[in-house]
């Protein structure tokens, strides 16, 4: 046995089983992630006009437009979550809770029903427009900002912000040099995350860019799709990557140093005075306005046309869900979402399993599940696409290839839910069972897997939810007769003719319905914090 | 001088304080006194304007301090728990109301080494707050409370949590330095053997808006 090894890797009934559960994973990932993303590396290098397509106007439009509508992005999200982050984090109200989580909903949306839902409530000068974009990113993207944030000024005492007025400072000054420096570190991170989805964002500008908007997703996307200049989109892909590896590195490099520790808040603070009272729930009003009234824009544009004169009342949107295109649509999500469900979830379970129990060894493997964040689902698709084209090995056409990459966008939010829990998992409790005559499986029966299930329930849901929403990879990888709900959605909306449009906005209402199912089942399944 | 006439405090309809008066001259240390939840802290807040009264006035240096925001009225805090600003140096911590108030960066450093020689930490000055011990912290706490010469300092349970050496003889050295300095003090504690060793006048809160001739 190998003497280095911390003794609780030793303890584990599990161990011989664990060191075996590494393979499945790894082959997964090394398929569906690895082989088509070098294959990427490995013919875009190969490339004669590598350099001439970044020279390329349009090329170095899309990189310019993509980068300052990340960074406009970012700061806009900012300012319309910084006050409610505030209001959240700091003080107890009726409805925090309920705000909380619906300020969730957007990002567990499907970018393409973002996209639609802004279609729906903006005024039409502006669809299609940079602002438009920008909007709908900051929209996707507050609970970034409420979390991450939140949940270091929910730890800063109030009492330090008092030491500070009776030295002299005024609120704002207050504001300005402790409150400001002791978040700067969470707004840096937050920041991070909204400029990185930003500068990734495909659905959103599929399906509120318009053409004339491209970013380097959607150009990659036209490129190796709709023109055929394959060449174009794989120097883009490197260029995309090269970009995310600068991004990560920088970010991993900003969180390694210490951030100030403060005494914890104890509690949050009643709205007492009546200024307070009227900041906290015009805040908070405001806020659940802001986040409701696009999904309401999508139900009544479902429901209604307008013409420049009058607005009539139709379920022609309706009836034509029933139509056999869109109901395949439903059908073909449904499937692949519960495919790629028990996919992640059991190769995530076997992730956090064999990094729990196996071998310390084994940390290599939570590191490369979690490499499928680091790359964009259009590149994926992309990768997918451009190796697996060939005999023997021609893939494209089977129906399985789109849940599985759903799988590998899932999987590392899967191990990220899963693993902590495993990790808590008392070691005492095992021995007990063992001492009790259990053998390994029983243990893991009678001990783990009940104090697991919430964790995996939640998994499963999420990862329900992001197959459903997917449309990065899955606009690759679809396939006349197959399409997906977001496919089905971004070709109606692109087409010309109301009863399409409203026939999208029906479609769209639906998958909010199911997310917002599979939300309240993540919340429901959600770890207790009592675990440990 | 500080003067708090008929300040009454109500909490979720409890009433914590009612009609209570207090007086305290220039360079007195008063001790208030009584048990958890007799309202003691609270009347410090109300001093220090971070709490405000349902009824009754508060008076520093003949200013009547209604409507008048916490960082205006001139007073210092010491909380239980110091709350020294983490992400600051020892230096910049004391230096901090100095900053705000624009003193110039040649009196800044003057005056912050003054206080770290008084306190006898010197070569503390640029130690990060977390590496501090508890006895160090508090010290800096009171450092920082007295640099810009506050009109009065409120101390809010300071020396409770501290072992006893410790507090003994945190309590002596900081009796020596308010006494040195003439610092208007108010004290709260539920200590009253702290109390007696620290103040020149001990009141439990409790009798401060029944018998009024007390506070004069």
């Amino acid at each position: 046995m190998n003497q280095t090894a911390p003794s609780n890797f030793g303890l584990s009934p599990y161990r011989r089983s664990a060191r075996l559960l590494w393979i499945a994973p790894t082959v997964f990932l090394v398929l569906i992630l690895v082989i088509p993303t070098t294959s990427i590396i490995l013919r875009a290098t190969s490339l004669d006009g590598f350099g001439s397509v970044l020279n390329n106007s349009t090329v170095r439009q899309a990189l310019w437009f993509t980068t300052w509508q990340a960074l406009a992005s970012t700061v806009l999200t900012l300012v319309v979550a910084l006050p409610a982050t505030y209001v959240l984090s700091r003080f107890a109200f009726t409805g925090n809770r309920a705000l909380q989580a619906l300020i969730t909903v957007p990002f567990l949306l499907p970018t393409v029903v973002v996209g639609a839902a802004f279609l729906a409530v903006l005024p039409s000068r502006l669809h299609y427009t940079a602002t438009a974009l920008i909007i709908a990113h900051a929209y996707f993207n507050l609970t970034v900002v409420v979390r991450i944030v939140g949940a270091r000024w929910e730890q800063l005492h109030p009492g330090i912000e008092q030491v500070a007025s009776t030295l002299g400072a005024s609120r704002t000054t207050v504001f300005r040099t402790v409150t400001l420096p002791l978040l700067r570190s969470a707004i840096g991170t937050a920041s991070g995350v909204i400029a990185l989805f930003a500068f990734t964002s495909y659905g959103i500008v599929r399906t509120l860019g318009g053409p004339a908007r491209s970013t380097i997703e959607t150009e990659i996307y036209t490129r190796s799709v709709l023109i055929g200049d394959m060449s174009g989109a794989l120097a883009l892909s490197i260029a995309q990557m090269i970009v995310l590896t600068a991004v990560l590195w920088w970010w991993a490099s900003f969180h390694r140093h210490k951030t100030a520790s403060t005494q914890i808040s104890v509690e949050q603070q009643l709205p007492n005075t009546r200024g307070q009272k009227a900041m906290v729930y015009g805040i908070a009003l405001a806020t659940a306005a802001v986040v409701i009234a696009p999904m309401t824009a999508l139900l009544w544009r479902s429901i209604s046309q307008s013409t420049p004169d009058t607005t009539r009342f139709t379920l022609a949107g309706w009836r034509a869900v029933t139509s056999s295109t869109t109901l395949s649509a439903i059908t073909t999500s449904a499937q692949f979402a519960l495919c790629a469900m028990v996919i992640a979830t059991v190769l995530g379970l076997m992730v956090a399993l064999a990094v729990a129990y196996g071998s310390p060894r084994f940390v290599w493997l939570e590191r490369i599940s979690v490499l499928p964040l680091t790359v964009s689902a259009v590149t994926i698709g992309l990768g997918i696409l451009i190796t697996y084209d060939t005999a023997p090995y021609d893939f494209r056409s089977a129906w399985i290839i789109t849940p599985l990459a759903h799988s590998l966008i899932a999987l590392p939010l899967v191990v990220r839910i899963v693993l902590p829990v495993v990790r808590q998992i008392p070691r005492s409790l095992q021995s007990a069972a063992s001492t009790l005559g259990a053998t390994p499986l029983q243990t893991w029966l009678t001990v783990d897997r009940p104090l697991m299930s919430r964790a995996i329930g939640a998994s499963a849901a999420l990862a329900f939810a992001v197959s459903i929403g997917e449309f990065g990879a899955t606009s690759f990888l679809t396939r006349r007769g197959s399409e997906t709900l977001p496919v089905t959605i971004s070709r109606l909306l692109t087409r010309p003719g109301d009863t399409l449009r409203t026939q999208a906005y029906a479609l769209c209402v639906i998958i909010v319905v199911i997310s917002m199912i599979a939300i309240f089942l993540i919340d429901m399944f959600r770890p207790s914090r009592k675990t440990k | 001088m500080l003067a708090l006439t008929d300040i009454t405090i109500n909490y979720e309809g409890r009433t914590i304080l009612d009609s209570a008066c207090l007086s305290v001259a220039r360079g007195e240390i008063v001790s208030l006194v009584g048990p958890s939840g007799s309202g003691k802290t609270t009347l410090l807040r109300v001093i220090a304007g971070l709490e405000h009264p349902s009824q009754g006035t508060v008076v520093i240096d003949n200013k009547l301090m209604t409507g008048v925001p916490t960082h205006k009225r001139d007073v210092g805090l010491v909380f239980q728990d110091n709350q020294l600003f983490p992400h600051l140096s020892v230096f910049d911590n004391i230096a901090y109301s100095l900053r705000i108030k624009r003193v110039s960066k040649a009196l800044q450093i003057e005056k912050v080494n003054e206080m770290l020689s008084l306190i006898g930490m010197e070569n503390l000055a640029h130690r990060d707050v977390g590496q501090l011990s508890g006895g160090e912290a508090k010290r800096i706490a009171v450092a920082r409370a007295l640099v810009a010469d506050p009109f009065i300092l409120l101390l809010d349970e300071p020396l409770t949590g501290l072992d006893t050496e410790l507090h003994d003889r945190l309590l002596d050295d900081m009796g020596a330095l308010l006494r040195a300095r003439q610092t208007t003090v108010v004290h709260v504690t539920h200590d009253h053997n702290e109390a007696a060793r620290l103040s020149d006048r001990v009141v439990d809160v409790r009798t401060l808006g029944q018998s009024r001739s007390q506070l004069q």
